[in-house]
């Protein structure tokens, strides 16, 4: 059988989902998600060609509501969990290029 | 001397409204029954003692002043953490939220503190709520309180042991594929899961947003109706609330099961299964039928798709939910240079294996050039298992199943194989996939050590009041299936 997914592909993958991951979580994946979809591949048996997708189960409309404010979290709440917070914002690393050292 | 900790919550909350016993004085009895028996259980991550003792005097306290005391008077609760809980840690068993506390309650969290319940802790759980076994938590395992050598089932197995080995009447969990019916199933408990919608899930860290629904483990289904009827209804913080009135759960209770007709679906009795568990459900559904139920063979054929059907979907909203965990506004940062580099080396250290697994699954079956390959296909093989269900339900009024194919696992049998961990909720995920009400009950034993077996019945969408009827009326004519584990005081 064809290998259902390629090292290179977790890879790609895990850069994609933002995951930093060893070589020996790269090769644990690959196997093991290669069983995976071994598996789901069962689904190519079932023809639905002309069946809705189903994304809710209860097949809700979304609900509207009028468009008022309402009092939200407040910015010391928000902060006080954040790892690094500095003149009222979420801090990060630089993320424009400049005069860096 | 009664003891507090073998009651229910009915008759705890009756206690409390009459005066015969004080909130404080039944919460002090359970916290002392969990410090005594928890190391040898592991059901609970945090025990809250002091923040328990203040709830429970102030529910002491509104009796006092002659004010009624809410539903679940002075009831100690057990709630799995995951829910948040304004001022109690919440770290969903996982490393990336270790010492988050919450600034909010979740409306469940709310609802339960109208009703004058008591919180005793968080219980442990699989991380956010990925497994079947509770031991992907990043904390400790959690061991069955039938045999110390088992698991309790997951993912809310911390809730599952802490009701099982009376440590609490009640305690919370969540179901996504099975989560609260597998492991109440294997501790020899109820829990149910209600229908999609029917629980506001407005401050529950989200898994799968399409299948999350919170429910009650308790001893008894009474308890369960009891605790639903107070956590259920309409909120309109959460957009797939359903905007419908909740019908007196409790009335469903007490009665016969003359005029019902109950399917038994063929595809759940299968090569695979124990064949002694076949054998305890099938003779829980014989006694259906002595309580006046019509039986009748069913077939829900597209019920092997289903564990494909879910960890394609599940793991694909997954891998959106989870995107938040970035190191940037709650939770682990692990310093880079780069804010790419924070990303991706924060969740590296914050996300166990089975979290990895299912984000890199997710993000696959999500990504150019696969996405109608598998999340499109689930998503319309979907249908065609909801389909089955809705031509059932035209037939019968409730479908009776067992709730696992097998009694609990050994601690560690299945840990290093995926796809057999994910085989222990093969009988629960169609309801979750349908969004069906569905309850595991007590039906008997196997093995020795005797180990708990569960009968599932699934109702109709929100059909609750039949889900809790055939439940009850078994759990009354068959007293036999409920025990407490013999290897606890």
């Amino acid at each position: 059988m064809a290998e259902r997914i390629t090292k290179a592909e977790v890879v790609k993958v895990a850069r994609l989902a933002r995951l930093e991951l060893t070589g020996e979580e790269i090769e644990r994946f690959s196997t093991q998600l290669a069983a995976i979809l071994d598996h789901v591949a069962m689904l190519e048996r079932l023809d639905t060609r002309d069946v809705p997708p189903t994304a809710q189960a209860i097949r809700l409309e979304a609900p509207m509501r009028e468009d008022e404010a309402r009092p939200g979290l407040g910015r010391d709440d928000a902060a006080a969990p954040a790892p690094a917070w500095e003149e009222g914002c979420f801090a990060v690393p630089r993320i424009i290029a400049g005069d860096e050292k | 001397m009664i003891d507090l900790c073998s009651l229910t919550a009915v008759e705890l909350a009756d206690l409390v409204r009459s005066g015969e016993a004080s909130a404080r004085a039944i919460a002090e009895a359970h916290l002392a029954r969990a410090h005594a028996i928890d190391d040898r259980i592991g059901a609970f991550l945090r025990l809250t003692d002091q923040k328990a003792l203040e709830m429970a005097d102030a529910v002491d306290c509104k009796r006092a002043r002659g004010e009624p005391p809410g539903a679940l008077a002075g009831v100690p609760v057990g709630l799995k953490d995951l829910l948040s809980t304004k001022g109690l840690e919440t770290t969903c068993g996982s490393r990336i939220l270790e010492g988050y506390v919450p600034r909010y309650d979740a409306t469940v969290i709310e609802r339960l503190r109208a009703a004058d319940a008591v919180f005793l802790g968080k219980t442990n759980m699989d991380e956010f709520a990925m497994g079947s076994s509770t031991e992907n938590s990043a904390y400790q395992i959690t061991r069955n309180p039938f045999d110390p050598t088992r698991i309790p089932g997951g993912s809310s197995g911390g809730s599952a042991a802490a009701v099982a080995a009376r440590m609490v009447p009640i305690a919370i969990g969540t179901d996504t594929g099975g989560s609260i019916r597998q492991p109440a199933s294997h501790c020899g408990v109820t829990g149910l899961k209600p229908t999609y919608g029917r629980v506001s899930r407005w401050g529950l860290v989200a898994f799968a947003s399409s299948l999350d629904q919170i429910g009650p483990f308790s001893r008894t289904v009474r308890d369960a109706a009891l605790v639903t009827s107070v956590i259920a209804g309409h909120d309109p913080r959460d957009s797939t609330s359903a905007p419908r009135g909740v019908p007196d759960l409790l009335a469903a209770l007490g009665r016969d099961l003359g005029g019902l007709k109950i399917g038994v679906p063929r595809e759940y009795f299968v090569e695979g299964m124990d064949p002694d568990v076949a054998h305890v459900v099938r003779a829980a559904i014989a006694r259906l039928a002595e309580l006046g139920a019509a039986l009748c063979e069913v077939s829900l054929p597209h019920t092997e798709y289903a564990l494909a059907v879910y960890y394609l979907v599940a793991t694909a909203e997954a891998s959106s939910n989870l995107s938040r965990y970035d190191g940037v506004r709650y939770g682990l940062r692990v310093p880079a240079a780069s804010l790419d580099q924070m990303y991706a080396r924060t969740r590296a250290a914050g996300f166990g294996p089975e979290v990895k697994r299912r984000i890199m699954l997710g993000t696959y079956a999500l990504s150019a050039g696969y996405y109608d390959a598998y999340y499109g296909k689930a998503q319309k093989v979907r249908t065609l298992v909801c389909r089955d269900f809705d031509e059932v339900f035209g037939e019968v009024d409730a479908i009776v199943a067992p709730t696992s194919p097998t009694a609990a696992f050994r601690l560690g049998e299945r840990v290093d194989d995926p796809l057999q961990m994910y085989l222990a909720d093969v009988f629960t995920l169609p309801a979750s996939l349908a969004g069906l009400p569905a309850i595991s009950v007590p039906c008997g034993f196997v093995g020795a050590p005797a180990l708990p077996i569960g009968l599932q019945i699934m109702g109709r969408q929100f059909d609750e009041p039949t889900v809790l009827r055939v439940a009850d009326a078994f759990e009354r004519a068959a007293p036999g299936a409920r025990r407490s584990p013999e290897v606890l005081p």
